[in-house]
């Protein structure tokens, strides 16, 4: 069970706004995590705590392949990310780096500072404070499972047995 | 039911005995691109605890996003990289010395169509432009491909676009596909694969199918396809000598949509701030003052590029209040436009050449724009601070719009400049 506060945004949040180019050259998680959504909620970093939730309209993540754009918001404390729709990239990497991500289609009903706690396996996300339980089509088994094992890396050591 | 080009490839990349849409299959992949992130593949890859990677053949790794390095932490991942390159005697590297990735990939002979490529980098559907499956991933991904040679992958559902009509003068591809995005929207193929026809997209030159294939990344297509033909497999043929088979779709494949464009009488198009989808026809924001002019990037850096701006520039001068930036997509690209005389057109007008890579397009290296400005740009995307403060503004256009706006300092309709 994921529990966390919400930060809510809006449509088409893209991977420039996330991890600006300009901090590619980055190789630290910890480094990384201090530009998370810089140039679209400057102070982001300072207010999010450890477990909190991103929940966005549509499209969430569009623009570049860079996964920087999901590390930074892991090592910020993220602990899942609840959108409309999420673009194909952003959805890859976050998988593959072991990020929870929900797709919802009536995240409207979420609001910024609402508790949620979230159900991956089952589908279910309740909104705490309004007592209000809302529905997704889990993801599949095989995708749940790099999710569980923190990502695509340890999924694949313990395939190969390594 | 028949079957898309998407679905054939990923058919024939699984082993399996037949696949259907949604399916998620384990895809080997024909060919793994990265460029500058290599330096955190690389870090991913060694906590794998694989020793050597799969194939070093199928490997292609390249320095195009920050070069020259502009800081010590880019040194230290070109560095990095080198030392990867050695370790693992990988025979595919080119050095800050070769250009952008989506234009060194086929110009070196790694494209071939019916084949599965996957990159680092989003703008690799660009390879669709030559009927390969081509794909972004990102960079942990990319170190289990290293390790593995293969991915999981859902068949995607696949659209159909088709183009036709003969493009007025001064209108190009960028225009044609910018359109596209405009009427569509910017999610509108998210997660699917899409297919281009019609007597347009045939009509085109290599370089312009790549630029279509390259910019309708901001759809959100996953691949963006066109079936190959002569001009493909002569192109092709003449930068590889290694077999291909092309793949095309059957009779009755089944499209998820289908979409018909008549681009006979297409106006220049802009992308207007802050994204690729907000296009405009090019009467809409004629005058606005640009202080940046940039012709180059993996969508508009190629020869017919430089060819459309030199005959729009030759024997005037830049505006006094904007600079230009040109930066030609490869050495092959730069040392033609030095043979055929484009290069002393480009410094007598006043612009700046900037060697072979991604130079403004990212915001990372050169060319940054400051708070307030205004930049056109012939790059592919334009979200907020994408080529430097948060505070300017980039509009995407063809080669030719940039060229005209350059010279009158303000956007400008390439049809006005005679
Ligand atoms: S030129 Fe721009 S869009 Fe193309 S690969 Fe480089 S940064 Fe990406």
């Amino acid at each position: 069970m994921i529990k966390g506060k919400v930060w809510k945004y809006g449509d088409n949040i893209n991977t420039d706004v996330i991890f600006p180019g300009r901090y590619l050259a980055l190789t630290d998680p910890d480094e990384m995590a201090k530009h998370a959504m810089e140039d679209l909620d400057a102070d982001f970093v300072s207010k999010v705590q450890e477990g909190d939730i991103v929940v966005a309209g549509r499209f969430f993540g569009c623009g570049s392949s860079r996964e920087q754009a999901v590390t930074c918001l892991k090592y910020a404390g993220v602990s899942a990310i609840v959108a409309k729709s999420f673009a194909r990239l952003f959805f890859r990497n976050a998988v593959n780096l072991g990020m929870p991500v929900v797709q919802l289609p009536d995240t409207d009903k979420i609001e910024n500072g609402h508790e949620l706690e979230i159900d991956l396996k089952s589908g279910e996300l309740k909104i705490v404070d309004t007592d209000k339980l809302l529905h997704f089509k889990p993801l599949p088994e095989f995708i749940l499972r790099i999710i569980e094992d923190g990502g695509l890396i340890p999924n694949l050591k313990k395939r190969l047995d390594l | 039911m028949g079957k898309t080009i998407a679905e054939k490839i990923l058919l024939k990349a699984s082993g399996e005995a037949d696949v259907e849409l949604g399916d998620i299959v384990e895809a080997k992949v024909d060919l793994a691109m990265s460029h500058d992130n290599a330096a955190l593949v690389s870090k991913h890859f060694k906590t794998i605890g694989v020793e050597r990677v799969w194939n070093p053949e199928r490997i292609v790794i390249l320095l195009d996003h920050r070069v020259p390095a502009n800081s010590v932490q880019t040194a230290t991942g070109h560095k990095a990289i080198r030392g990867f390159v050695s370790e693992q005697n990988l025979p595919n590297f080119y050095d800050m010395n070769a250009g952008i990735c989506h234009q060194i990939l086929p110009e070196k002979g790694h494209v071939r169509p019916g084949e599965l490529i996957v990159g680092t980098d989003s703008h690799t559907t660009t390879h669709g432009a030559f009927g390969a499956f081509a794909i972004a991933i990102g960079a942990t991904e990319m170190s289990t491909v290293w390790a593995t040679g293969s991915l999981w992958l859902k068949v995607p559902e696949t659209i159909r676009i088709e183009v036709s009509g003969s493009l007025p003068a001064h209108v190009y591809a960028k225009d044609v596909i910018l359109n596209i995005i405009g009427t569509l929207g910017s999610d509108y193929a998210d997660y699917k694969a899409v297919e281009f026809y019609g007597d347009t997209v045939s009509e085109f030159s290599i370089a312009s199918r790549m630029v279509v294939s390259n910019q309708a990344m901001e759809m959100g297509s996953k691949a963006a396809i066109i079936p190959p033909d002569e001009k493909t497999t002569d192109y092709v043929g003449s930068r590889t000598s290694l077999p291909f088979t092309p793949v095309f779709a059957d009779q009755d494949a089944e499209y998820l949509d289908t979409e018909v464009f008549d681009v006979s009488a297409l106006e220049p198009q802009i992308a207007c701030p802050h994204s690729p989808s907000n296009v405009k026809n090019i009467s809409e924001v004629a005058g606005t003052p640009v202080d940046q002019a940039f012709l180059g990037s993996c969508t508009n850096g190629r020869l017919e590029d430089l060819k459309v701006t030199v005959n729009i520039l030759k024997g005037k001068k830049i505006a006094s209040s904007t600079r230009m930036i040109v930066i030609p997509a490869s050495w092959e690209i730069y040392s033609e436009a030095m043979h055929k005389g484009y290069l002393k057109v480009f410094l007598d007008s006043g612009a700046i050449i900037v060697n072979p890579g991604c130079g403004p397009c990212l915001g990372a290296h050169e060319g940054i724009l400051a708070d307030g400005e205004k930049a056109i740009s012939s790059s592919n995307r334009n979200f907020r601070g994408r080529m430097g403060s948060t505070e300017s503004e980039v509009y995407l256009s063809s080669p030719a719009v940039v060229a005209a706006s350059a010279l009158r300092g303000e956007i400008t309709d390439p049809r006005t400049i005679e």
